[in-house]
């Protein structure tokens, strides 16, 4: 701090304390939205720990060796990870500023998530039908937070994927709508990362007796 | 007729006029009393036709200095009923013993008390401070506003949204009687079936969501837009401690969020995470919510150490002595509060070699705050001191809060926790902390940064009665129950058997009223110092001859904060200016670029509020109908590209040229 004051001294010129040009910032949106993906993260970790607990006090219920259908869950994985190439595509779409590319791709990863949720949602409706609701156990009440919680961001990253279409369509690739499709990109793969910790942790470690 | 039940039970869910608290007297006075109130305010804002400008002028505004201020209102008026709590328990526990059961029935009382700890954190000491650390950090680090201007005027509303819901359970069904943490299995659905559980979850999570985005708001704040030249060794002390603080909120909050939906699932669809049965665990409920409660403390308490070290070097006119270990204790705490969870259930019984570690990082907290407390008397060793209301204050703060730590210490020992677990021993330690700590502290910072916001000193009489009643209320209402907790009397008990304590109780009713009258004092000190602006006027911006950016800028600060973003060479910023004789630029302005105000924040909050509503009452069909709107405003929002505008660059000559007058005439 006396360094500056003093090799400028030394220099003969007087300190400038002001900017006489007009000063920009850096934006902060994508450090922002690292932060609240972050955050966001921990609310999975909080849940991660729970399941960590609870996931094996079955109640003298189902356990998950006798419930996960790990072929389900197998197709699910696929679609989940071929949604975030296809996302990847739309990207590129995007940095050749062509909007009907980077709409289609979205609308593609869109159908992907969608059919992600299906598979989820019959996964869940199968569970609940052979009596292994969530109310059962310790263990189903955590696998149902857990899994639940992941499933319910995908739905919202849907409909943001969807008002966004809209929305590139309306204004086309303008740098606003560019940081948004990036922000959306940096949530869905962060969807993806965690699913590979549930199908992981909570599905293959499951059927692990 | 079944259709019409079914209806009825859609519609109104388990609200009913049962709801309504019509046999118990005290509340229907209060009730009687915030109506009256809120008409008189209400008719007074109508007849001065003030409706058009307090919307467009300060609830639709963006401008953190005007958001900042709001949320000092917030906490004030919330310090009132938290206070009146507070009040209420001091005067049944001077009261209720042998025959007598006092006032308050057990009911009551538990209400009262679990209220009382969840206004005075959450919609007291965070709102103090989140306005605080609004008003202040862009001043600081020479910027013209948040990073997201938008998200600040939303996290406002959501914190008031949650305050709302709170001040609700008063008048309509009841609030929590499970102390401030809600554990279960007491706040599951079997021990705690009615509304006031869920009212204390819906009033969180909906205020949560307005801390969480406004730690990120201020994070990247002071990451991206510190002024040119000023490296983070060259940040103001309080902007380290906001940033620090905000890390921990970003790092905190999500857990908090995270436990209460899992409440929120065992009590509205019958799971089993904290339940007594079918392997549920509530050891992991206080585990979860004690790893975003002690991060909290240091929330509330690192910028009030920021405050203490701003007010210290300014009034000793002296640089801050060592500027360096500030920061890094700074940051030792802030890594250190994660590792101290479990020192809150020492006697969950998790084992010696457990508790030794918890109770070993707990006591290694007190070193680097243990280096503040020198690093401030160093600062004030051979300066010129003076002595106004914010040094009065940190004087208090100094001593108070070196009791309060000890205490702390005796508290980190394992063995000596078994026997103080959750007597008053505690009770009085962390009131010594936060009141000394963080509520002298925001005190202060009111006090030291109130010429920068309006333009006008505070009237030093009443600051000085406030503080003397503070300090002395302080140690007569809270050394009586350390004692008390050395002799094994346990917490939130409203009566008591044995009438030898009954003396002990009395002295810290005393204490409670002195602290009543320091509160007065404060409102007092408001009126007078606004009766006295004229004399009380600081023209230069500077009253104080202070030392960071802040100082260097007009008070009240123009809309755009800086008409010139500074330059920084110095930690000092604005002493350094002084000392090199700078001269403010008179020529030469631009346009500047800012954000427009908008109306979204407080809709969206307005929405949220009766969505937090229709969820506590199980009114479903309103819960859906308010979650739709929510979705649809939002998305709505983001429809909404045109969002900034320029300040004309006559305007910015035309504030400029009045400021250059005001000084001239100043002399």
């Amino acid at each position: 701090m006396v360094d500056t004051t003093q090799t400028q001294q030394a220099q003969g010129q007087p300190l400038q304390f002001y900017e006489t040009e007009e000063h920009h910032p850096q934006t902060g949106t994508m450090l922002g939205f690292w932060l609240y993906l972050m955050s966001d993260c921990l609310i999975f970790a909080s849940l991660f720990a729970t399941y960590g607990v609870l996931g094996r006090s079955y109640a003298g219920g189902p356990t998950g060796a006798e419930l996960f259908d790990l072929p389900l869950v197998a197709m699910n994985t696929a679609l989940l990870l071929l949604s975030s190439i296809t996302y990847g595509f739309a990207m590129l779409e995007m940095q050749k500023n062509r909007v009907r590319g980077t709409i289609g791709w979205l609308l593609i990863t869109g159908l992907f998530g969608v059919g992600f949720l299906s598979l989820e949602l019959y996964e869940f409706a199968h569970l609940i039908h052979v009596g292994a609701g969530p109310q059962t156990s310790a263990f189903l009440t955590s696998f149902f937070a857990l899994v639940g919680t992941h499933g319910l961001h995908v739905f919202f990253g849907i409909v943001w994927l969807v008002t966004l279409c809209f929305q590139l369509r309306k204004h086309g690739l303008i740098p606003e709508n560019k940081r948004r499709v990036a922000c959306l990109s940096m949530f869905w793969h962060f969807l993806d990362v965690v699913w590979i910790g549930v199908f992981t942790f909570v599905y293959l470690m499951g059927v692990l007796v | 007729m079944f259709d019409q039940i079914d209806l009825t039970k859609l519609i109104f869910g388990r609200l009913t006029w049962e709801a309504i608290p019509y046999h118990e007297p005290i509340l229907i006075a209060t009730f009687a009393a915030v109506v009256l109130g809120g008409i008189a305010l209400l008719g007074a804002l109508t007849y001065f036709r003030l409706w058009g400008y307090l919307w467009r002028e300060w609830f639709t505004s963006i401008d953190h200095k005007k958001i900042g201020i709001m949320y000092i209102i917030l906490a004030l008026v919330m310090l009132l009923r938290g206070f009146a709590d507070a009040i209420m328990m001091r005067i049944q526990q001077a009261w209720a013993f042998g025959d007598s059961a006092g006032y308050l029935p057990p009911d009551h009382y538990d209400q009262i008390f679990t209220a009382h700890g969840v206004i005075m954190i959450f919609f007291v000491a965070m709102p103090l401070v989140t306005g605080i650390m609004n008003y202040v950090v862009p001043l600081q680090i020479g910027a013209r506003d948040v990073a997201f201007p938008f998200l600040n005027n939303f996290s406002f509303w959501m914190t008031t949204s949650g305050a709302v819901l709170v001040m609700v359970s008063l008048f309509i069904g009841e609030f929590a009687k499970t102390g401030w943490l809600a554990y279960p299995p007491l706040a599951g659905i079997d021990k705690s079936p009615g509304v006031g559980v869920d009212y204390y979850i819906w009033a969180l999570q909906i205020a949560g969501v307005g801390t969480l985005l406004s730690g990120v708001n201020l994070l990247v704040t002071i990451v991206k837009m510190r002024a040119p030249g000023m490296t983070m060794m060259k940040m103001p002390v309080f902007t380290w401690t906001a940033l620090c603080t905000n890390v921990l909120i970003v790092a905190a909050f999500p857990v908090l969020t995270a436990v209460l939906a899992m409440l929120t699932l065992d009590r509205y669809l019958g799971t089993n995470f904290f339940t007594e049965d079918l392997g549920g665990n509530a050891m992991m409920y206080i585990n979860l919510i004690w790893i975003w409660g002690h991060p909290e403390v240091y929330i509330l308490i690192l910028p009030a150490f920021g405050v203490f070290s701003e007010i210290v070097s300014t009034y000793s006119g002296k640089r801050l002595f060592g500027y360096a270990s500030m920061v890094y204790a700074t940051v030792v705490i802030t890594v250190l509060s994660y590792l101290v969870w479990l020192h809150h259930f020492f006697t969950m019984g998790s084992g010696a070699s457990v508790n030794s570690f918890f109770g070993i990082t707990t006591m290694i907290i007190s070193i680097p705050t243990g280096a503040k407390v020198f690093n401030w008397l160093f600062t004030m060793y051979r300066g010129r001191i003076r002595f106004d209301v914010p040094m009065l204050w940190t004087v208090g703060f100094m001593v108070t809060f070196v009791i309060g730590g000890m205490t702390g210490v005796l508290l980190a020992v394992p063995p000596a926790d078994f026997v103080l677990h959750n007597s008053l021993f505690l009770i009085a330690h962390f009131h010594n902390v936060i009141i000394g700590g963080v509520l002298f502290g925001m005190l202060a910072a009111i006090t030291y940064w109130f010429p920068k916001a309006f333009g006008f000193k505070l009237d030093p009489f009443w600051g000085k009665v406030s503080f003397w009643f503070w300090l002395t209320g302080f140690y007569f209402a809270f050394m009586p129950l350390y004692v008390l907790g050395l002799m094994g009397v346990t917490r939130r008990m409203s009566q008591f058997d044995d009438p030898s304590l009954q003396i002990w109780f009395q002295v810290a009713a005393f204490g409670a009223v002195l602290i009543a009258i320091g509160i007065a004092a404060f409102l007092i000190q408001l009126v007078v110092s606004f009766m006295r602006r004229e004399s009380l006027r600081d023209e230069t911006g500077d009253p104080w001859d202070g030392r960071t950016l802040e100082w260097s800028t007009s008070s009240p600060p123009p809309a755009y904060n800086f008409a010139f973003t500074p330059r920084v060479h110095d930690l000092d910023a604005w002493w350094q200016m002084k000392q090199h004789g700078y001269k403010r630029p008179e020529s030469g302005f631009l346009p500047i670029h800012m954000p427009k105000n908008t109306g979204a924040g407080i809709i969206l909050a307005g929405i949220s509020t009766v969505l937090g509503f229709a969820l506590i009452w199980h009114m479903w069909l309103l819960a859906g109908v308010s979650f739709l709107g929510l979705l649809v405003v939002a998305i709505g929002h983001t429809f909404n590209y045109n969002r900034d505008y320029h300040i004309p660059v006559e305007e910015v000559v035309r504030v400029e040229a009045e400021r250059t007058r005001v000084l001239a005439n100043h002399g």
